[in-house]
């Protein structure tokens, strides 16, 4: 208890940080966000949308402290300002309509890397020297040292527009409307394919080393040494005995995978033109909408926070040695 | 234009400090390393590449972003790697391109070790509420999600080189940070620091002198780590349009490459040479990391043996 009320004040302070940050960043940077805002607008700002932003920006004259006060206060009454380029749609509303994209796009590739990564690390660590343990941590390296965005980029001319086997952008054809008939769901099917297939990619190696390690450390347990002597089969000993207990690192990695998955999937959205809240972040990039950029920075940091203290709450039911400690 | 003034410092700044370091720190390290075939071979690669960026004006004379044939040409003798969608001659811009890139990448990594190295000294040799502060401080910036951060620094600060440079070392230097104070915290408990400090040795002498020298080898490792990590970022920051789209690097050359729609129209030769550039360096210098992990760790080497 004590250990989860002790991370909960850290990722409250992280929460803290990144809201300052936030805060800060529009009114100590060189030039003015609101000008160049408005030269961006083309006089087409209502005087609403002036004040809106003045208030987010700090343009008024009222202390720096009164401002953090009002402005830590809107950010948690999930009051994130106005969109800019989606005038007069709420930063929320936004943020809204496009998350769901990204958690799909995400999880399913979250799980899959997960799955197949810590399959593969526990066959490679029952069979030290083999095949895949020894020609896989090579590959990995020379893998990883390409850029992400530009295997996503390999993987779309070469699937997507030599061979067309899969779609080229968006999440379901236009012609569709979202809903939950078969049609729909087998299209969006296809079109998550390939962006979820390239961070399994990229990501399945790192899972399958972690398991590979934590097994081998795992198999130099007494305990195991002893479900051998008692003539119980490889097979059980290797999953209810080794993995079993081999895993537990890998539920603090789904934290760590979450953030990659969270950042990672900026890229795969802009390469695959997916919707979702990294693409629309890049787009309130383009057309300078502070806002927006800012709201969906906040959501990703505190999305990434609120999943690393579950998983320490799962930790410690997980583990009984952490709770002792 | 500023492809150009940046240009003159590569040499200076990125090219001596791998070797350097090894040398002077450690003489052992640096023959292990040489009679090492993955560090050769890296080092080979990496050498080739700073030599190509050196002589980019020599091999390609001239604007490398002069339009100088017809746009979309396959590669062919009077243009070896073809031509972009604009036809600007592809080799030259990959060749251009090497010197924003290996010198950003660079100056990221130094920067970013130098800093984690601060910080990861500060907190392991005073302890106590400077090392819980400074550990806090990294956990915070280790857990926010550095893209996304990468992304909204980037547009807030005015474009060009230096603001990629500042922006990257604020997001890269936590995790080495992270690692260098687990180092430094083991050996700031050795008897020569407490030696050290008694005969009246200054804080940041006993850091520096006494316990840096020791770490060489993390150091090195974390360093190579954070330059790939420059490398890498700097390409993906730009080919979201975040960079300085004027200077010709690797990352621009892919972000030209995307919007230009060189993709769809399967004109692969324009945005195959940077991406493959990219990761021969990034493979360059994690051979060059595996072969000091290697040396280093000998509980590594004879597992790997093993196999």
């Amino acid at each position: 208890m004590r250990l989860i009320l002790r991370n909960l004040g850290f990722y409250l302070v992280a929460f803290w940080a990144s809201i300052t940050l936030n805060f800060l960043l529009p009114r100590f940077m060189p030039g003015d966000p609101v000008s160049r805002m408005f030269a961006q607008s083309q006089g087409a700002m209502q005087p609403e949308q002036i004040a809106q932003m003045s208030k987010l920006f700090g343009l008024d004259d009222r202390p720096l402290w009164e401002q953090y006060v009002t402005y830590v206060k809107s950010v948690f009454t999930g009051d994130l300002g106005i969109s800019i380029s989606r005038f007069p749609t709420p930063v929320t509303e936004v943020i809204g309509a496009q998350i769901g994209w990204t958690l799909l796009l995400g999880t399913t590739a979250l799980i899959i890397a997960a799955l197949l990564g810590n399959l593969l690390g526990i066959v490679a660590a029952s069979r030290r020297g083999g095949l895949l343990d020894s020609a896989f941590p090579p590959l990995l390296i020379f893998v990883g040292s390409f850029p992400y965005f530009w295997l996503a980029m390999g993987a779309l001319y070469l699937f997507g527009v030599s061979l067309g086997w899969f779609p080229l952008r968006h999440a379901y054809d236009a012609g569709l409307t979202p809903g939950l008939n078969a049609e729909f769901l087998a299209n969006a099917g296809t079109h998550l394919v390939l962006p979820a297939l390239t961070i399994v990619a990229v990501t399945v190696g790192s899972w399958m080393l972690g398991m590979r390690n934590s097994m081998i450390a795992t198999a130099a347990e007494d305990y195991i040494t002893m479900a051998e002597a008692k003539g119980l089969s490889p097979s059980r000993i290797m999953f209810r005995y080794a993995a079993r207990n081999a895993l537990l690192p890998s539920v603090t990695n789904i934290g760590m995978g979450l953030g990659f998955v969270v950042g990672g999937a900026l890229l795969t959205e802009v390469v695959f033109a997916y919707p979702g809240i990294g693409f629309q972040l890049l787009a309130a990039v383009q057309r300078l909408d502070y806002p927006l950029m800012q709201g969906i920075f906040l959501t990703i940091t505190a999305a990434v926070l609120l999943a690393n203290f579950l998983i320490d709450i799962v930790y410690v039911r997980l583990d009984p040695r952490v709770r002792v400690r | 234009m500023t492809a150009v003034d940046t240009t003159g410092t590569t040499s200076t700044v990125a090219a001596p400090a791998p070797g350097v370091r090894g040398q002077t720190r450690r003489h052992g390290l640096a023959r292990q390393l040489l009679s090492s075939r993955k560090a050769l071979s890296g080092l080979c690669l990496l050498a080739v590449f700073a030599l190509l960026a050196l002589l980019a004006p020599v091999l390609a004379p001239g604007d490398p972003s002069l339009i100088n044939s017809s746009g979309s040409q396959g590669p062919s003798g009077a243009h070896w790697l073809g031509s972009t969608t604009k036809g600007q001659d592809v080799l030259a811009l990959t060749l251009w391109g090497a010197r924003s890139s290996m010198l950003v990448g660079f100056t990221v990594g130094i920067v970013a070790t130098g800093v984690a190295l601060f910080v990861g000294l500060a907190a392991a040799y005073f302890g106590r509420l400077m090392d819980d502060a400074l550990t806090l401080v990294t956990n915070i910036f280790l857990l926010l999600p550095g893209l996304p951060l990468l992304v909204i620094l980037a547009a807030f600060l005015p474009p060009g080189t230096a603001t990629v440079v500042l922006v990257l070392v604020i997001t890269g230097w936590a995790g080495s940070a992270r690692v260098l104070r687990a180092q430094a915290r083991s050996i700031r408990g050795k008897d020569f620091v407490a030696a050290a400090a008694v005969t009246g040795e200054r804080p940041l002498g006993i850091m520096f002198r006494e316990i840096l020298p020791n770490m060489a080898s993390v150091v090195m490792t974390t360093l190579l780590g954070c330059v790939v990590f420059g490398i890498t970022s700097q390409a993906a920051l730009e080919f979201l349009g975040l960079g300085d789209t004027s200077v010709v690097s690797w990352g621009t050359n892919l972000y030209w490459a995307s919007s230009d729609g060189a993709l769809m129209t399967g004109a692969w030769w324009i945005f195959v040479p940077s991406g493959l550039c990219i990761a021969l360096v990034a493979f360059a210098l994690a051979l060059v990391n595996y072969a000091v992990d290697e040396i280093t760790n000998p509980r590594l080497r004879s597992a790997q043996r093993k196999g």
